[in-house]
């Protein structure tokens, strides 16, 4: 227990003195949810839209300035040409076209349901998405002001429609940077624990010191805990940091318990940090750990539902998603900072986070070789 | 010098094979309580790959070996609390004090705070370094680093402690005075077991094994090797024994 200590205490001077270690854990909090809670927005602001209006009626200038009145429509570009239009989106200037064809409005008076034209550059098919079901609820919006407009006159009561009531739940005005900054949060921890735990064993086998720790009578597990214990500190001050920051910047909402999630962070950070370790006994060199911890970073990344939704994944991505570790926290993290979810609703993740940490750091203790 | 024969490593048949390539082949040694063991040859002839073995880095690939009384191959932890180890790469922590390297070390060889103290406050004394008790390793000279890195390596009196080609780089004085300390080491009883190329240094031992392309080529002292080759000083022992093999080029 004593030697413990004492590969504690030498692993903390070594950290505190380095001067590059110190400005990475204040720094790169900070930037990570400045820069990245805006590159994750999903929400449209500046759709770029081409209009090739051949009718000219007062029904097509009304949907035109339907457009050019929205915050989220950019409307600069004007032609008869559907082919000047088409080359522009080839260019990748502009995001949608809409083309009225000629006889539009004459055609809607006579009730005969004309068709308008709407082309999407769906490389991006979840945008091109977006921008579709946008623009749709702007049409629908101004076909019922017209009908309303055309039909009042002769009738007395409104049309028949259903009306709609929503309300959003734990984010009432869905605010994307709400959801973003719990998820970016994860993704720091998890990415400050896993790579200075993994490159720091390695440096060691590559300065020759692991050399002569290994001479010693240490114990594998001293040594293992004696690695593991100080990231898992400086990865639970990164997490109370960056919620810090995130209440400062964002006003992200708190609404579960804190001691909740850091109990819950605690586990998982071993679960983590025992990856990384069992990574850097594997590998000789910092180059190769660094190779190692980018192949899993992006899986654990992209896999975890920081972007996209798990549910949404197909089925085999999902079972893969049981060895990601972050795909828990990333789930229970939201659930308790969004929801206020408590200790029986994150009870299964718990489990399973648990069970997570056991098998790395017996995995990482079992392949850690005092002796090759 | 020690005239009881009790022997302290024993090494029979020690074979060490890279794939094909055989870095120790077929080595039988013994090392006596209390003596300096000179393991003297060629860069490559299979110095660092036996010391590795014995201080039980690596396994052999067959052979019988025994280190402090304990088998090499069950009982690499009981070795490892009897023996010190100095390596040719540098190895203390150079990111922090002397002080905090020796009480990691004393530490971790489970030393109390009062010893760890007591041992840390003689050795800078001894070594004339009390000045830079807290200075970082990465500021010191590199023959202040190697005499540093010594008596750490025998900070918990050990009985036997292995020295890796501890003077690489370093100039003939500062050579001279790291085996004053070598000295030292051997009259408080502990056995020295020291790889070297540097055949000067082959004189300052009791007994040397020289060795060439993985096999031991003469074993003896420094003075019978002389006679028997009838030459003045090691540097021409090595250089005759060395010559039987023409690929050899030193």
């Amino acid at each position: 227990m004593r030697t413990i200590l004492y590969l504690i205490q030498k692993e903390l001077l070594q950290i505190l003195r380095n001067k590059t270690m110190l400005p990475i854990i204040f720094i790169v909090p900070i930037i990570q949810l400045l820069v990245l809670v805006h590159a994750a927005t999903l929400e449209m602001k500046k759709i770029d839209m081409y209009i090739v209006d051949k009718d000219l009626s007062s029904t097509s200038r009304g949907i035109v300035q339907k457009f050019e009145s929205s915050p989220f429509y950019y409307v600069n570009h004007h032609s008869f040409s559907i082919q000047d239009a088409e080359n522009e989106l080839k260019k990748g200037n502009i995001d949608i076209i809409l083309h009225i064809p000629f006889g539009f409005e004459s055609e809607l008076v006579k009730g005969n349901n004309p068709g308008l034209q709407l082309l999407i550059d769906a490389i991006n098919g979840t945008a091109a998405g977006l921008i579709q079901s946008y623009t749709q609820a702007v049409l629908a919006d101004y076909n019922r002001e017209i009908m309303l407009k055309w039909a009042s006159p002769g009738m007395k009561e409104k049309p028949l429609s259903i009306e709609i009531t929503r309300s959003f739940w734990y984010n009432p005005e869905l605010n994307y940077k709400t959801y973003m900054v719990p998820g970016i949060l994860v993704l720091l921890v998890t990415l400050i624990g896993m790579i200075l735990t993994s490159l720091n064993l390695v440096r060691e086998k590559e300065l020759g010191t692991a050399e002569q720790i290994n001479v010693t009578p240490i114990r594998k597990y001293h040594f293992i805990t004696g690695k593991l214990f100080p990231f898992w500190i400086i990865a639970l001050f990164e997490l109370a940091f960056g919620l810090f920051i995130g209440k400062l910047i964002f006003d992200i909402p708190i609404v579960g318990s804190l001691g909740l999630l850091f109990l819950f962070a605690a586990v998982y950070l071993f679960a983590i940090l025992g990856v990384g370790l069992f990574i850097s006994t594997l590998a000789s060199t910092q180059q190769q750990v660094m190779f190692i911890n980018f192949f899993f970073m992006l899986l654990f990344i992209l896999m975890s539902g920081l972007f996209t939704p798990v549910e949404t994944m197909p089925d085999f991505a999902q079972v893969i998603n049981i060895a990601n570790p972050m795909a828990y926290f990333m789930r229970v993290n939201r659930m308790i900072l969004l929801k206020g979810s408590g200790f029986y609703d994150v009870l299964p993740e718990f489990i399973s986070v648990s069970i997570y940490a056991l098998i790395v750091l017996s995995l990482a203790v079992w392949r850690y070789r005092k002796t090759v | 010098m020690s005239e009881q024969k009790e022997t302290i490593i024993t090494v029979k048949n020690l074979v060490k094979k890279f794939g094909d390539f055989k870095a120790n082949d077929n080595l039988s040694f013994e090392v006596f309580k209390g003596e300096i063991f000179g393991f003297l040859g060629a860069n490559g002839a299979g110095k660092t790959t036996a010391i590795k073995i014995l201080c039980g880095l690596w396994v052999p690939t067959s052979g019988d070996i025994k280190v402090a009384g304990f088998d090499i191959y069950t009982q690499t932890e009981q070795i490892k609390k009897n023996i010190g180890y100095m390596s040719q790469k540098f190895s203390l922590y150079e990111d922090i004090t002397v002080f905090e390297n020796i009480r990691l070390f004393g530490g971790i060889y489970g030393l109390s705070r009062q010893e760890i103290a007591q041992r840390a406050a003689d050795l800078m004394h001894r070594l004339d370094i009390e000045h830079s008790r807290d200075k970082l390793i990465s500021s010191l000279p590199l023959g202040w680093r190697q005499k540093l890195a010594f008596s750490v390596a025998i900070l918990h009196n050990p009985k036997l402690v292995f020295l890796d080609e501890p003077t690489g780089g370093v100039d003939p004085v500062t050579r001279r005075k790291f085996w004053d300390q070598i000295y030292e080491a051997a009259d408080k009883g502990i056995t020295v077991f020291v790889t070297t190329h540097y055949m000067d240094e082959a004189e300052y031992c009791d007994r040397v094994s020289i060795m060439v392309d993985g096999r031991i080529a003469d074993l003896d002292t420094p003075s019978a090797l002389k006679e028997k080759y009838s030459v003045k000083n090691m540097n021409e022992v090595f250089l005759k024994i060395a010559r039987i093999k023409p690929d050899q080029n030193n």
